[in-house]
């Protein structure tokens, strides 16, 4: 029986300092989306070679670590950890409010946003895409009753235990289903995998309980609580975990490929030859993103030190973002091989690495998002009781 | 034993408080979507029941290419689609190209070729597969289409075309010709003159204009007509289809390529 | 007491204000061509849906022949602008004089068509619908004339 106090988080300075700033990245957003949508897209940096950019970068982003965030209660709940059981609150509420927040910036890259309602209820099942709308529409839904039944008194145990049980499988069909807006494409050589989908369950994992810690942690300073050391331990723990996986299936991914003659053009692109992306990978996904925060979490020093644990979330949450552009952009980035054999040239870049500049116009809509996430966590915290009042150790 | 504490206006809501705010914002979501398809679902009804007089029955349109007979510094058919249609490519990345002249080199002899590449109308489009509202589609008579009015501009059949078909409309657009109403936000590609076919010229821009040149690189017919050109020259003479591995039965085949 | 005689006083007053409006309602510019058989009221208040409709026929099932097509509206209801050189050229649809704004600008709903679709007719499309006028600059410039003297007479 869970004998945990819940509390709303308290108006202090940094509470409002916090929300002033995110509310700031979140106006600038407004301002890119009405900006672009009057102008166009040629204001942005995205071409007819490179179509998806920054902003779905970081709306991917979102959407993955929210369905890794939601990971946390489904540990207390359906895998019955006790020491997650108080956190599973704030698991929900940053769940719902990352992909509120990914959504956002997805939608509002649109070319149309003001179609967006006729998109809701224009489907073709066909599409992955489509499906991956109502899994995240639904996904919401069940999260929210997830969080009542975690909230509102008398509820059974068998109802948390269901709803809990329910929303960790959606997850993972969600999941599944971002992974696969890639991995059933068959026209790119840098997809049309079947990996991308556990691959991406394995990243929502990573990034998730990632970015749930470096929450964790922005909540213990503005405020005067402190979540209890056990958990924080093992949460470090599990964490290098989720990180060994995510690399066991990218050297898997890539190992593949390179077997494959075929592939291989676009292996060496990635792994060897492609500048940026060959940088973001290397150093970013696998040595950033991967084997220093796995040394780090792995260590003696990670079971007390809140600090080089944020450190090693933080650098596990740019390798993450690293990985996306990799995947997203380096793959737009290296050409379709409509004639294999042949050497191509035309006048619509067929046959050359396509280039590709973001503008700061990109980045403001994507950090628009988590600041809107961020914003809506922040908000959901004050209102409603989330935040475990347990003492610290 | 409840304390005072717990009894303070806080988020342990009864369950009727937040079954009455749920319905109320259930209902106010909801209302304006199921009066819009209460309203907006007569085109299905009246679809039903009209003739397919517009279409030819049976038809399936398709190009047939000849890379022999195509020179590599002639581009007519891509001035043709571009005065037709009203696109422009002026050398920008963000400008659409419908149908471009593709230069081949081939690796191991050294043999060049050239050819246009234009939306290759498959019979199992991935474009079509992937596009979350249904606006790419596919005609009865085997055109592929965008439907303007349905894009939501999220460019995944951008993503998923093999070929790179098709392009996004980056900026405003004015001065459109009426026969092919092109704006801001929505994804575009070859239409295969579909405004000519319905029209009866049986035939497109850059066939025309291939034609008109004397090179004859290009022809254009009903592929499931047995008696048509185009079925007699695919049925005589070896043709390949662009990515052939990846089985989409396309509707422009190639030779010589 | 007094919340119900406001909102009284307020829905009087909502009621009464269109009946004044008559005065106000935009002055519709006259148009080429046979007039609609089913009347000009049918078509103020169905065109959006006989547009949809008409529209899905077109691209998705390939009808042509139908009765809403815009290239029909825009031919028979162009508006010729003030002064532009020799022969007055319609205005499109970004122009408050454009037939369809004079209409949707008092209403304030904003028209969707215009961004894809052409607001201002071709050679082709005037003898297409109006067969009078050929497909060459001569009956262009008939029609432009008509266009010009149509609106004149409703002045």
């Amino acid at each position: 029986m869970d004998r945990t106090t819940y509390r709303e988080l308290r108006f202090t300075p940094r509470f409002w300092g916090l929300v002033v700033i995110l509310g700031a990245f979140v106006a600038a957003a407004g301002g890119i989306v009405l900006y672009v949508e009057h102008y166009g897209h040629i204001v942005t940096g995205m071409n007819n070679q490179i179509v998806w950019g920054v902003p779905h970068v970081f709306a991917i982003f979102l959407i993955v670590a929210a369905s890794g965030a939601l990971n946390i209660s489904s540990i207390g709940t359906v895998f019955g950890k006790k020491d997650y059981k108080p956190v599973g609150r704030l698991s929900n509420l940053l769940a719902v409010a990352l992909l509120i927040g990914g959504l956002a910036v997805l939608v509002l890259d649109l070319g149309r946003p003001d179609r967006l309602v006729m998109a809701m209820y224009t489907y073709n099942f066909t599409s992955i895409f489509a499906w991956n709308i109502l899994l995240y529409s639904g996904f919401i839904g069940i999260v929210a009753l997830y969080l009542y039944t975690q909230m509102a008194r008398g509820v059974p145990e068998i109802a948390q235990k269901s709803a809990g049980m329910l929303a960790f499988v959606w997850r993972l069909a969600l999941t599944t289903g971002t992974g696969s807006i890639f991995g059933w494409l068959v026209a790119r050589q840098a997809y049309d995998a079947a990996i991308m989908a556990p691959l991406f369950i394995a990243m929502s994992f990573s990034f998730g309980m990632a970015v749930f810690m470096l929450v964790m942690f922005m909540t213990t300073g503005i405020s005067t609580r402190q979540f209890p050391l056990a958990l924080r331990t093992r949460q470090a723990r599990l964490l290098g975990i989720f990180v060994a996986v995510v690399l066991y299936f990218t050297a898997v991914q890539h190992l593949s490929a390179i077997y494959v003659a075929e592939h291989a053009g676009v292996e060496r692109f990635i792994l060897l030859e492609g500048g940026i992306y060959t940088l973001l990978f290397w150093g970013g996904q696998v040595l950033i993103g991967g084997i220093i925060p796995m040394i780090i979490l792995f260590s003696k020093q990670a079971a007390t030190s809140g600090r080089l644990v944020g450190l090693a979330a933080g650098m596990i949450v740019l390798g993450g973002f690293a990985q996306l552009y990799v995947i997203i952009i380096g793959g737009q980035a290296y050409p379709l091989e409509i004639f294999p054999g042949f050497e191509v040239s035309s006048s619509f870049s067929d046959g050359v690495i396509n280039a590709y500049t973001p503008t700061m116009l990109e980045f403001g809509l994507g950090i628009g998002g988590v600041a809107l996430a961020l914003l809506l966590a922040l908000g959901g915290m004050k209102i409603l009781r989330i935040m475990p009042d347990n003492a610290t150790e | 034993m409840t304390s005072p504490l717990h009894r303070e206006k806080g988020a342990e809501l009864s369950r009727r408080d937040i079954l009455k705010s749920g319905a109320a914002l259930a209902t106010v979501t909801l209302a304006p979507g199921v009066t819009l398809m209460a309203f907006g679902g007569k085109k299905a009804a009246a679809g039903e029941d009209m003739p397919a007089d517009g279409l030819k029955p049976g038809a399936r349109w398709g190009l047939l290419i000849d890379a022999a007979k195509c020179p590599e510094d002639c581009s007519a058919c891509v001035s043709a689609c571009s005065a037709e249609l009203g696109w422009e490519n002026n050398g920008l990345e963000t400008d659409p190209q419908w149908i471009r002249k593709v230069t081949l080199r081939d690796k191991e002899t050294g043999r060049t070729n050239s050819l246009p590449v234009m939306c290759q109308h498959c019979e199992s489009p991935p474009c079509v597969d992937v596009c979350p509202t249904g606006a790419s589609f596919k005609r009865e008579d085997g055109i592929v289409l965008v439907n303007r009015h349905t894009c939501i501009g999220c460019r995944y059949c951008m993503m998923a075309c093999p070929f790179k078909a098709r392009s996004f409309v980056f900026a405003p657009v004015s001065g459109q010709k009426s026969i092919a109403p092109r704006g801001i936000g929505t994804v575009e590609g070859c239409t295969l003159c579909v405004h000519k076919i319905d029209r009866g010229d049986g035939t497109t821009a850059c066939v025309e204009a291939c034609t008109a040149t004397g090179n004859n690189a290009m022809m254009f017919g009903d592929l499931n007509d047995p008696d048509s050109e185009i079925a007699i020259a695919v049925a005589t003479y070896a043709s390949v289809e662009l990515r052939a591995d990846l089985g989409l039965n396309l509707g422009v085949r190639y030779q010589n390529i | 007491m007094k919340n119900l005689l406001t909102s009284l006083l307020a829905v009087l007053a909502l009621a009464i204000a269109p009946a004044h409006a008559q005065e106000l309602f935009p002055s519709i510019p006259k148009a080429l061509g046979e007039p609609h058989p089913e009347g000009n009221e049918y078509w103020r208040i169905n065109h959006p849906a006989l547009l949809a409709h008409d529209r899905d026929l077109v691209v998705l099932e390939g009808i042509r022949d139908v009765d809403a097509s815009l290239v029909g509206c825009v031919v028979c209801h162009a508006v010729n602008g003030p002064d532009q050189g020799p022969v007055p050229m319609p205005v499109n649809a970004g122009s408050p004089d454009n037939s369809c704004q004079v209409c949707h600008q008092f209403v304030a709903i904003e028209i969707g068509c215009f961004v894809c679709h052409a607001s201002v007719p071709s050679k082709e499309d005037v003898a297409m619908i109006l067969p009078q006028y050929s497909a060459d600059d001569e009956g262009w410039r008939a029609y432009m004339e008509d266009l010009a003297a149509l609106q004149e007479a409703s002045q």
